[in-house]
């Protein structure tokens, strides 16, 4: 299957460089505006809830957090395998410099989680399934980093970290049935999770808020990301020594 | 290509490959010993570190030693295309006319046989260790059979990834642990199953499913990989 011409004419690294730097701004000024308006509904608004009282508003972080760990493992591997098949240099680049924030997001969901576990369940640790699955995919992005750090050449660490999102793609499920498994026997209900599909529209509209705020900020910091990795890997052509000496 | 050579079919070439690394494995036969030492001496030093009481020992009996397997698998890998990699078969391997995942697959089976099936041999006499009763260790041997060669090819594609690179050994631990968990867990609740006289064909099943697996798409990913690391 070839992609029309387009897409590779969007993806050149010099394009790419140009297009999204124009983003950047827009995805920085949504993501404080919906940041203030998240915040503000989800800290002062929002309702206590009747049996948490006020420290359920740690999900306003925690749940978005957690949703974006999933999400950018999924960016990921999609654009990893669009560089695999396609060879576009700019979805590897993207799968390489999402890994970190989206360890970083992975990393905050966990301390999150356990902040809140402290107050609901008296610990900061239980062997859930939910955090045992979430332990392990901070596991896999590790992984992935360190093997990107390990390959010199950056094509070939692209392929081989392609390689690995795609073995993890397939074993995500699998390991998260597993672990959920292995949780229900292992403990019962000793754990209450609370069930949020009855969640009042007053909670839930602030936690869009935070979710969406959550993934313009990762737009942003990735599309900057991605800039610098562009800026060093095309150090040698002109239109990068163009740039650097208009700036200088 | 030349039509005087013959090009040998893809199952002799399969068959002569699991028994060539058969035949390397028998002359290095030494090598192969530590993985297995390393295996024992882990279960040993439950006993020493926790305590030889016999309750306590058997309750954790199945999670010790699936996780001394685990890493006993882990450790055996490097033997797995090391030795192929630095001489450059492994190049000619990749260069043949033949299906190279078909091949990477027969160098996994020849490394399961020389050392998933040791373990599952050795399991017994640590089961004996820990004082899992019989039926516990038939489970035990069970999974293990189930659950090694799960080992040898989901490993195989973590050692693939990385052949070429300095101080792979500690890369190759993040990237195969993880998983590894699933069979971990259907394999330790398998035998705790037993031991408490429960039904275990559902992890049986599990193991079964992703063992088939395994088999289907762990040899594919393995040579897309082998293929980075000789360019």
């Amino acid at each position: 299957m070839k992609l029309p011409a387009i897409v590779h004419k969007f993806s050149s690294p010099k394009n790419f460089y140009v297009m999204s730097g124009k983003m950047i701004p827009w995805f920085m000024w949504g993501f404080v505006l919906s940041l203030l308006v998240g915040l503000y509904y989800g800290l002062f608004v929002a309702p206590t809830d009747y049996q948490q009282g006020e420290s359920y508003r740690i999900m306003y972080v925690h749940v978005p957090a957690a949703w974006m760990s999933m999400f950018i493992y999924m960016i990921m591997a999609v654009s990893a395998a669009v560089g695999l098949i396609w060879r576009i240099k700019t979805a590897d680049l993207m799968a390489s410099v999402s890994a970190p924030i989206g360890a970083a997001f992975t990393f905050l969901a966990l301390v999150t989680g356990s902040l809140w576990g402290k107050p609901m369940w008296g610990t900061y640790w239980v062997w859930d399934a939910r955090l045992t699955s979430e332990l392990i995919l901070l596991f896999l992005y590790l992984g992935f980093i360190a093997l990107q750090a390990a390959i010199e050449e950056p094509r070939n660490a692209a392929r081989a970290g392609a390689i690995l999102l795609i073995v993890g793609v397939v074993n995500i499920p699998i390991i998260h049935y597993s672990v959920e498994w292995w949780s229900t026997l292992h403990q019962g209900a000793t754990v209450a999770k609370f069930d949020k599909p009855s969640m009042h529209i007053s909670m839930l509209i602030p936690l869009l808020v935070m979710a969406t705020s959550f993934k313009l900020y990762y737009a942003a910091s990735v599309l900057m990301r991605a800039r610098s990795e562009i800026l060093r890997r095309e150090q040698n052509t002109r239109w990068v020594k163009e740039i650097i000496d208009n700036e200088s | 290509m030349n039509a005087s050579v013959q090009t040998p079919s893809t199952l002799s070439a399969f068959i002569s490959l699991i028994k060539r690394d058969l035949m390397l494995s028998y002359r290095h036969r030494n090598e192969l010993l530590n993985p297995l030492l390393f295996f024992v001496i882990v279960v040993t030093l439950f006993p020493l570190g926790v305590s030889p009481e016999k309750q306590l020992l058997q309750t954790m009996a199945p999670g010790v030693i699936w996780v001394a397997a685990l890493l006993a698998a882990m450790l055996s890998l490097d033997t797995l295309f090391k030795s192929d990699y630095e001489d450059g078969t492994l190049e000619q391997i990749m260069l043949s006319p033949h299906s190279n995942a078909l091949l990477v697959l027969a160098k996994i089976i020849s490394h399961w046989l020389v050392t998933g099936v040791p373990i599952i041999l050795l399991a017994p006499l640590l089961g004996l260790f820990m004082f899992l009763p019989g039926e516990g260790i038939i489970t035990l041997m069970l999974t293990l059979l189930l659950g090694t060669p799960i080992l040898s090819l989901v490993g195989a594609i973590g050692m693939a990834l990385t052949l070429g690179l300095n101080r792979g050994g500690m890369l190759l631990s993040l990237l195969v642990l993880p998983l590894y968990i699933p069979v971990l867990i259907f394999s330790a609740s398998a035998v705790d199953a037993s031991m408490a006289g429960l039904e275990i064909k559902g992890q049986l099943y599990f193991l079964g499913a992703l063992l088939v697996l395994s088999i289907t798409l762990a040899p594919l990913a393995a040579a897309t990989a082998l293929k980075i690391s000789v360019e």
